[in-house]
């Protein structure tokens, strides 16, 4: 199962001349027309799973959005598949907009959100965005912050004995950088007996929750961490599409090549705030699709019309998927013992 | 007459020489030591980790996520302590996800007192990971069932601790490993000089000669009867069994006859034998070295209380650690913070002696 966006050449994704086109940007259009869809249809998809929260027909919610324009270029870019050929995923809980456009049903977003037991990542088991698809390499995600910069320190060891191009990706936020599990991975990543094959993301949005970042962090960039231990690494605009497309884009060709860690701090916005405990409300940050959307309409490259459209018509999806979803089966209480181990079924005990 | 750190070892080598396992690895797991017991000397896939117990849990789950099975070692399980969050993001994977994803991955960790270890070298750890669900819990007596346990592990389609009893480490088995020398001194010396690396001399160039080994797999969730009896039952497990073992026999020649359960898998553990042998005696001691605050041992009295209450003979017993912070280094501490042979022996007496 690859990805048409997998296969994708660095000559296929930016313009005919190499560099800054008539329209100002270096992406050709036809890549900068998709990955605005699949911004927006992120986007939309958040919003409405806040909604679903908010009419009391989900728990909880947390997301991406506000990360479209890093988490957006880095899906289109995965190597996406089942096994140690293709990328494998431990992504913390934003990672939505990186799901979008790899394939991910919107739907299935929303039987989690409603806990229902048609929910393909957890049978109604866990919070909204914790995502686990086998079939793409994307590992459970756990509402701890931090452990995936442990776990993944296993795949990229996999990664290293299989050899090959599929390398391990992992993200989490600036705040649990705090926890000893990030510089686990910095230490295991670049140990010179078997240097790992990862691409180590932090997207930093200045929070841990309500705790602002500045009084928290001692280091410049969170990138020097990753810069002591010899990793190659960059702190990036993740609100600015092409900047992260390239920087991604470089970090990749890097880690499947050279089989060695690289690390990326994208800087990015969080536009309802950290979860729907602290209200899942509008935050007056940055919003990186409106960015991009005036950037998009003064190159010429679309329309403020069909981006209009483009909203309502996602809208409407959302709205008609929210509604199908909520007709479906919560799960049967017999089952709350099934898949305790591999095929279990019932009380063992 | 391999010894447990030689039993685990072949199984090791079994491992990766015929059951796919890709590596062994921990804090001096690999050469030049092969482990803080030896454990994993001669082992062509052991290397050494860094020093961060965190990291080493990390890695094996994500192994066992990327389908790249391995055996990873927490050198005490004194320091397992500081993984008990990501011991229950293993426990989840498969139930989290509803069944899409398994975890095949085993952790192993000497455990226990007995070598005089002081407070951070001999704690135990089975009633935190015995309440911590999705894992398959393990912890051999002998060197046999050291071998077939590891090799059960090692098939496992979930999450595995292997819980090694640090007391005996070195303790001889009185059955054979299928491979190994005759069970002779002979043939201990034999086994010794293939797979014992040298302890003087440049050793940077040895390499084991391993055994002809064959496969040998001991079930998970099946419990042995080490001493059949029909007065009273002691469940017990690891480096109890051989002194209950003693006791037993010891008491047999004045009339009292004790059978003793050896568990070898503590989750999911053998509630047929251990219920269908307390229906036949009446009477029930859990014996182990755990605190007895909480203890595992617990469990299995609550279970034994809400489903035999009306068959027991006597008022079932735990005899397990003391409630103390550490085990105190001095022999004094040592002997009076866990149950020893005579506390044992207490234990059988009064409790055949009382009348229902």
């Amino acid at each position: 199962m690859s990805s048409p966006a997998a296969s994708m050449s660095k000559k296929a994704a930016v313009s005919s001349s190499g560099t800054a086109s008539k329209t100002g940007f270096r992406l050709d259009s036809k890549l900068l027309v998709k990955i605005h869809d699949n911004m927006v249809k992120a986007r939309v998809l958040e919003e409405r799973l806040i909604r679903v929260y908010k009419q009391n027909q989900g728990y909880f919610w947390l997301g991406g959005p506000g990360e479209e324009a890093f988490q957006v270029p880095l899906g289109l870019q995965i190597h996406k598949g089942m096994g140690l050929d293709h990328d494998i995923m431990h992504f913390h809980y934003r990672q939505g907009p990186t799901l979008v456009p790899m394939g991910l049903d919107p739907a299935d977003a929303m039987r989690q959100m409603k806990n229902t037991a048609t929910d393909p990542f957890s049978g109604g088991r866990n919070f909204a965005s914790h995502y686990s698809i086998k079939e793409w390499n994307v590992v459970p995600v756990t509402s701890t912050i931090e452990t995936q910069y442990l776990t993944a320190i296993g795949a990229g060891i996999a990664h290293a004995r299989h050899g090959g191009k599929g390398i391990t990706i992992v993200t989490g936020g600036d705040a649990g950088t705090a926890e000893g599990d990030f510089a686990s991975c910095l230490v295991w990543a670049s140990r010179p007996m078997l240097p790992l094959p990862m691409l180590i993301i932090v997207t930093n949005n200045g929070y841990g929750i309500s705790t602002a970042a500045g009084p928290q962090h001692g280091e410049k960039e969170i990138a020097d961490r990753a810069r002591a231990f010899q990793i190659p690494a960059k702190r990036i605009n993740g609100n600015d599409v092409e900047e992260s497309y390239f920087a991604i884009q470089e970090a990749m060709e890097y880690v499947r090549k050279e089989r060695k860690p690289y690390f990326i701090e994208a800087m990015v916005s969080r536009l309802y705030g950290h979860s729907s405990a602290s209200g899942a409300n509008w935050q007056n940050e940055l919003d990186p699709i409106v960015v991009f959307e005036e950037k998009l309409e003064k190159a010429g490259v679309m329309k403020r019309a069909d981006m209009d459209a483009l909203r309502e018509r996602y809208t409407q999806e959302m709205l008609d998927l929210s509604r199908k979803v909520q007709e479906e089966p919560m799960p049967d209480p017999s089952t709350i013992y099934d898949h305790t181990y591999v095929g279990q079924k019932g009380r063992y005990w | 007459m391999a010894s447990i750190v030689q039993a685990i070892r072949m199984a090791l080598h079994y491992g990766e020489t015929h059951l796919d396992l890709k590596e062994v690895f921990g804090e001096d797991v690999g050469p030049p030591l092969g482990g803080a017991f030896t454990a994993t000397q001669g082992v062509e896939c052991a290397w050494n980790s860094p020093l961060d117990e965190r990291g080493i849990m990390g890695a094996a789950i994500g192994m066992g996520l990327a389908g790249h099975r391995c055996v990873a070692e927490i050198q005490f399980s004194d320091y397992i302590y500081n993984t008990i969050d990501l011991m229950k993001v293993a426990g989840l994977q498969c139930w989290q996800s509803n069944g899409a994803w398994n975890l095949p991955m085993t952790i192993m960790t000497p455990t226990g007192s007995g070598i005089r270890g002081s407070i951070y070298h001999s704690h135990s750890f089975e009633a935190t990971a015995t309440h911590i669900p999705g894992w398959k819990i393990v912890y051999p007596s002998n060197s046999l069932d050291a071998y077939g346990l590891l090799l059960a592990c090692m098939k496992e389609p979930n999450p595995t601790l292997y819980l090694k009893p640090k007391a005996l480490m070195r303790a001889r088995a009185e059955e054979q490993i299928p491979g190994e020398p005759p069970l002779t001194p002979e043939g201990q010396k034999l086994l010794s000089q293939m797979i014992d690396k040298p302890v003087q001399g440049d050793t940077s160039k040895w390499k084991p000669k391993w055994p002809k080994l064959t496969d040998y797999t001991v079930p998970i969730g099946e419990g042995k009867i080490t001493r059949p009896g029909e007065h009273v039952t002691v469940v017990t497990y690891g480096r109890h069994v051989p002194i209950a073992n003693q006791v037993a026999d010891q008491l047999l020649q004045e009339g009292i006859s004790t059978e003793v359960i050896d568990m070898r898998t503590l989750w999911p553990y053998d509630w047929n034998m251990i219920s269908g042998s307390i229906r036949k005696t009446g009477r029930v001691i859990f014996l182990n070295e755990e605190l007895e605050v909480t203890n595992f041992g617990e469990h299995l009295l609550r279970r034994t209380v809400d489903e035999m209450f009306y068959e027991l003979e006597a008022r079932p017993r735990l005899l397990a650690g003391e409630f103390v912070p550490g085990i105190g280094l001095a022999d004094p501490l040592e002997m009076a913070s866990v149950p020893q042979a005579n506390h044992i022996e207490k234990a059988i007496r009064e409790i055949v002696q009382e009348r229902a």
